[in-house]
């Protein structure tokens, strides 16, 4: 598990972002990536891979390893470290690749 | 559709070598435009500085991370624009009649594609975090030292509950300390520096003690081997445990222990961010010493390719301070060769620079060499994962080259190794490394990847929406044939 220092936590209560993470609403504080924004509410997984199938998490939290793909308002593969946590934004678990959209 | 807008310079990357570029540039009078992944200017290593939580207490992150406040402030009160959250995926000479000496950077903010033409470009991408191959690498709960940073620095959140740190390098030391500032509890750091290598390394050691990492270094050192529990020549470890990360097993000596742990951090090092240099043509050449490549560069920034200078630690690993000097000592080439400077203009300025740049190297011979990662942290057999993207093995991999496959471009054939959404970024050294010991030659022999744009994944949609010239359109639409 993540925690907040205290100084993270009084921001986050001082101005709340409200997320949806997999259904469930989730509180993170302004400036948080998606990926911050998910190790902070518990996540440390937040896709399931590929090829094998098995849950992966954010890695390297500075937009190199593309481990944190996940789909941010119904746009799959976003790389939730690279992105800034919005009020109201929907964040879903990436299962396997990306399907064509046609 | 959006429109294409012109600059004389344009930087990608805003960290300490980004900035001090485009502050001499825009000193120069020269229009420059600067590209950044990131909300705000500092690069990896001032990382959130305008924006951190834990401003009140600086004495968590240290002296040297606020002392890059100075330099993004002026950065950011500087005449260049700035274009942050912004990916470059493509830089390419112009084939056009529209800006023939131009170049073409294609670049995406809010997966919304752009162009803009440049004269001159400084690459100036940083570096990331070397690959640490180790078996279960891939599990939830395992991170990486730096990813570790970037959560203290820019959201002050850190791990809880049972907490290892393994790997060498100055940085893993660094969080150790950052996190004893913190108040976190810190249960291992398993350190893989083999026995024996400080005391093999005295030719260097003078050049190091005059250095000013060196107080600085032990210091820190000895804080934290003080208050953690250091285990050190560490020569095996992995990390296990089924959907997520259970317990980490470690050797040293003769000894193997096993201990429970949520988190892991890894780091071994860091490595120039190539991408987007290969991709634009510029030599590689294997580092033996760090082993990594690194851009084929000179003093001044200049590559093999014309009017594309490379700066800071994405022209090979010198740390900040370097990176500043360098930026700097590009930005003042570029002027000379853009005309605002006469040479001799320019050689006088460089004077200080350089021998700025010579201070701040000082001593990185003698820690390049300690802290160069253990072969078995480099060169993986079995199971362990090798590519992360495509889940490639080590066996895999050794198995294909014994096959006959001969280079790492052959490899993607065989086994999709490096074609993932990191594009080799985490799998590259590596796959030469391993290649190189099947075949018992050297890693130069090998090669690398061959690195096309778009280095950063975009979608079709984004690349259709960019705006169309008359000779890209009739190449790709069929014209009906008058009648």
């Amino acid at each position: 598990m993540f925690k907040r220092l205290p100084e993270s936590e009084a921001q986050l209560n001082a101005h709340p972002v409200a997320l949806k993470v997999n259904g469930m609403e989730v509180f993170c504080r302004e400036g948080d990536s998606v990926a911050a924004a998910l190790f902070a509410a518990g996540l440390l997984d937040c896709r399931d891979t590929p090829v094998k199938g098995v849950p992966r998490g954010p890695f390297c939290m500075m937009g190199v390893c593309f481990d944190c793909l996940v789909e941010i308002n119904g746009m799959p593969n976003q790389q939730g470290c690279m992105v800034l946590a919005k009020p109201g934004m929907n964040i879903e678990r990436q299962l396997g690749a990306r399907e064509v959209q046609t | 559709m959006s429109q294409v807008s012109n600059c004389e310079v344009a930087i990608i990357g805003a960290g300490p070598a980004g900035m001090a570029a485009a502050l001499a540039l825009t000193e120069y009078g020269l229009d420059v435009v600067v590209f950044d992944e990131n909300p705000a200017a500092g690069g990896q290593i001032y990382r959130g500085i305008t924006s951190s939580p834990l401003r009140d207490r600086p004495q968590i992150l240290g002296k040297d991370y606020w002392a890059g406040e100075p330099l993004v402030k002026k950065f950011q009160a500087c005449d260049a624009q700035k274009i942050h959250e912004a990916i470059v995926w493509a830089v390419s000479q112009q084939t056009s009649d529209f800006a023939p000496s131009h170049f073409e950077i294609g670049y995406s903010v809010n997966a919304e594609a752009r162009l803009l033409h440049a004269r001159h470009v400084l690459v100036a991408t940083g570096a990331h975090e070397r690959p640490f191959p180790i078996r279960g690498w891939t599990l939830p709960g395992v991170i990486t030292g730096g990813a570790a940073q970037t959560l203290l620095k820019s959201n002050a959140i850190v791990p809880s509950d049972r907490i290892v740190l393994a790997g060498c390098g100055p940085l893993l030391y660094l969080i150790a300390w950052q996190y004893l500032n913190s108040g976190v509890k810190i249960d291992m750091l398993l350190d893989t520096t083999p026995k024996g290598r400080v005391l093999s390394l005295w030719p260097y050691l003078l050049d190091f003690v005059r250095s000013p990492y060196f107080l600085k270094g032990l210091n820190l050192v000895r804080e934290v081997n003080s208050k953690v529990n250091v285990v050190k020549h560490v020569s095996e470890l992995a990390a296990n445990g089924v959907d997520a990360l259970e317990s980490i097993t470690f050797k040293t000596g003769n000894q193997e222990r096993t201990v429970e742990a949520d988190h892991l951090l890894l780091h071994q090092g860091v490595m120039p961010n190539i991408n987007l240099a290969q991709a634009l043509g510029i030599t590689l050449n294997w580092n033996d010493v760090i082993k990594c490549w690194e851009p084929v560069a000179d003093i001044w920034g200049n590559t093999n390719v014309e009017r594309v200078h490379i700066a800071g630690d994405a022209a090979g690993i010198a740390g900040a301070w370097a990176a500043e000097s360098r930026g700097r000592l590009a930005a003042t080439d570029i002027a000379f060769q853009l005309g605002k400077l006469t040479e001799q203009q320019r050689d006088t300025v460089a004077v200080k620079l350089r021998h700025d740049y010579v201070a701040v190297t000082r001593g990185r011979e003698f820690f390049d060499r300690l802290f160069q990662p253990p072969v078995q942290f480099r060169r993986p057999t079995g199971d362990t994962v090798v590519c992360r993207c495509e889940e490639i093995t080590a066996s895999q991999v050794r198995e294909t080259v014994k096959i006959g496959c001969t280079g790492p471009n052959q490899m993607k054939s065989f086994l999709r190794c490096g074609m993932g959404p990191c594009q080799g970024r985490f799998c590259a050294v590596t796959v030469t490394e391993l290649i190189a010991d099947e075949r018992n030659v050297p890693e130069q022999d090998v090669g690398h990847y061959r690195l096309r744009f778009p280095t950063k994944p975009l979608t079709l949609g984004e690349l259709a929406a960019l705006p169309q010239t008359e000779d890209s359109i009739k190449a790709v639409v069929r014209l009906k044939k008058p009648v």
